[in-house]
């Protein structure tokens, strides 16, 4: 790169500028990879625009199929990012440093990807900003009693926190590269640092920011998941009308989020080399918090099934048992082997608990909370309360590549990212002097 | 509110031939389904006859269950729509506004009685069916919702032509195509504002259930079968 970084001997800017600069192999391989499977993807969708909507496999009574799975899951990956950074900012945890921005980050892109399913899913997805309420001559408003327009609003604020609970961070570091940088570059830190000169003033005004997003963002994450939950939970159908899932969602949310920081920080550590700053503690520390909300997700899916085989709703029960012993019955056991067996065998122990087996984990759960997306969708849906009208979804090859594609834009986004900015705040290191 | 309209459905009369099918698909221009759709389950029918069967093989009694739009008073397909494309219209009627629909599908989710369908695809009719579309019907666009409106058309030509003549709407004079086409004559509709009206006195008799009736959707559609 012709505008690389200038790099001092500052050891630990080095580290941690060192993957601004240059071009590795397997990062050049990575990016072209990601990048065209992302735009297999976008083609895909629009092949899906022209064609129209039934080029996927939903049909009736399933109605919403993949495109929902992945826009629940992916909502829920965004809880790795700012949830985590926060609490961890709050209590002033000091092991955090190397976490909050690689979990920063996977938010604003996880976010990013999942609020475009429900646009990806519409039946006219040319005419989505129907669902904004924007002034008009028809004087035509949305629905706000519309669970679908809670989730939008929730969506947009939480959206627009993360970017700026991003952001914020960053400015310290933007101004220091600024320093640094030559070309384009310097353009672009320039633009973006707003003028940072590393006053005390500026400090204080940074931290108080800092602090009120922090406790702001909390209560937005919790809210936003809670709202996901209520697009199943205010429908009258069976297994989805259940007051547990706000928090069963919110949970949910939490435990994939740990799992998909775990997942990036293992290839980052490897692919940039910063093993030196994300260490095997931070791998201990946050398989423990997973380990933790494995546990949460059992009691919950425990206190979810067995209220409702004891209740004996015949309604309820069709779905139940369609999960339990029916048709998606090898989907619900993958689920708990992985998201409360394998997590439980590798992570309760402290002998057994590494890095390699934190990220075998890790993947194990988001496996595991994918197919819980799944499984609260599909089968409730397949079981309408008449039972004529039963039907069973599959999905065809448009939704699988759509949904294949949004891991590349994940890899792609971040592959993006951490060569503009650096993925470990370098001045949280440093920061010590103002105090 | 002046009219809300209303349907009994007589179970001991239907015979599940179907004719109310047939004539649901031409008096409103559903869309046709081919063979590969239709096994997908996309195939549209405003009206369907449900079968169940009664008592142990070989000594079985079916019954056939009509099941249509439930016109619901507390329809729950309505508060989940985003747009407000489908709602209440004051005569009693869930209507579904094809132009705002946006086809987030959330009502049929939402909808007990499954009788909400969606255009899949831009809807095609092979000559010469594309020739036979009912004028007083709109065609609807791909990616929109859309289920029985309880022949909306013929209601408004009906009170039309009574405000020409300056008169009421007699009862009996609104028939939907099902209706009309039944020939067991086992559905009747008419205004449950009337208490005189024959659709009032059916849903009143003893005989008459709603379907699925405790989820408090309270539907408009009454059916009438013996007591057991």
């Amino acid at each position: 790169m012709d505008t690389a970084v200038e790099i001092r001997t500052d050891p630990l800017r080095s580290a941690l500028w060192r993957p601004l600069g240059g071009i590795s192999r397997t990062y050049a391989l990575a990016l072209v990879f990601a990048f065209m499977a992302g735009a297999w993807g976008l083609a895909c969708w629009g092949y899906q625009i022209v064609r129209g909507i039934g080029v996927a496999g939903i049909r009736r009574p399933t109605m919403w199929g993949f495109y929902l799975v992945n826009f629940v899951f992916w909502i829920g990956i965004s809880h790795a990012g700012t949830l985590i950074s926060a609490i961890l900012r709050l209590t002033d945890a000091g092991w955090r440093k190397p976490v909050t921005r690689i979990a920063e980050a996977i938010t604003v892109f996880a976010l990013m990807i999942g609020a475009m399913f429900p646009i990806i899913h519409l039946g006219r997805p040319l005419v989505f900003f129907w669902l904004l309420p924007y002034p008009n001559s028809r004087l035509l408003w949305p629905n706000f009693r519309s669970p679908l327009l809670w989730d939008l609003t929730a969506i947009v604020t939480y959206l627009s926190g993360s970017v700026i609970y991003l952001y914020l961070p960053l400015i310290p570091d933007l101004a220091e590269l600024r320093q640094h940088s030559t070309g384009w570059r310097l353009r672009l830190y320039r633009l973006l640092s707003i003028g940072w000169t590393g006053s005390d003033r500026q400090w204080r005004a940074l931290e108080r920011a800092m602090r009120r997003m922090a406790g702001m963002i909390l209560a937005v994450a919790v809210s936003v998941h809670t709202v996901v939950a209520w697009d199943f939970a205010m429908a009258v159908a069976p297994m989805w009308h259940s007051t547990i899932f706000g928090p069963y969602f919110v949970a949910g949310a939490i435990f994939s989020g740990i799992a998909a920081l775990l997942v990036v920080m293992a290839i980052i550590r490897r692919l940039l080399r910063l093993e030196a700053y994300v260490q095997p503690v931070h791998f201990d520390n946050l398989g423990k918090l997973l380990f933790l909300m494995s546990l949460l997700w059992f009691y919950f899916t425990v206190g979810e099934n067995l209220t409702t085989w004891y209740g004996n709703n015949p309604a309820e029960m069709s779905v139940f048992g369609e999960r339990i012993r029916g048709r998606f019955a090898p989907y619900f056991w993958t689920m708990v082997g992985c998201n409360f067996v394998l997590p439980f065998m590798l992570l309760s122990n402290r002998r057994v608990r590494s890095i390699r087996t934190v990220t075998i984990s890790a993947v194990a759960v988001l496996v595991g909370m994918w197919l819980e997306r799944y499984l609260i969708i599909l089968p409730t849906l397949s079981h309408p309360r008449l039972a004529a009208a039963t039907g069973f979804y599959a999905p065809t090859w448009v939704e699988i590549s759509i949904t294949a594609s949004t891991f590349a834009a994940m890899t792609l986004f971040y592959l993006i990212f951490c060569k503009l900015f650096p993925v470990i705040a370098v001045w949280e290191y440093k920061h010590v002097a103002h105090r | 509110m002046e009219h809300r309209w209303g349907m009994a459905i007589d179970l001991d009369r239907c015979t599940g031939c179907e004719a109310c099918v047939a004539a649901c698909h031409s008096e409103n221009n559903l869309p046709l389904s081919d063979p590969d759709q239709a096994s997908k389950g996309r195939a549209v029918h405003w009206i369907r006859v449900d079968r169940y069967y009664e008592g142990e093989f070989p000594d079985i009694r079916m019954k056939y269950m009509p099941v249509l739009c439930q016109q619901c008073d507390e329809a729950p397909c309505e508060p989940v729509c985003p747009v407000y494309a489908t709602y209440n219209n004051g005569e009693g009627l869930n209507v579904q506004v094809y132009n705002r629909c946006v086809g987030t599908r959330y009502c049929a989710n939402n909808c007990p009685y499954s009788v909400r369908f969606f255009n899949w695809f831009e809807p095609a009719w092979p000559e010469p069916l594309a020739l036979q579309h009912n004028p007083d019907v709109a065609i609807r666009p791909g990616g929109v919702m859309e289920k029985c409106t309880f022949c909306i058309q013929r209601i408004q030509r009906v009170k039309r032509d009574a405000t020409g003549d300056g008169r009421a709407i007699a009862d009996g004079e609104v028939q939907p195509a099902c209706v009309q086409s039944c020939p067991a004559e086992a559905m009747t509709f008419g205004d449950l504002n009337d208490p005189e009206s024959e659709v009032s006195r059916l849903a009143a008799s003893g005989r008459s259930t709603r379907l699925l009736e405790d989820l408090g959707t309270k539907p408009k559609v009454f059916y009438l079968q013996r007591a057991k």
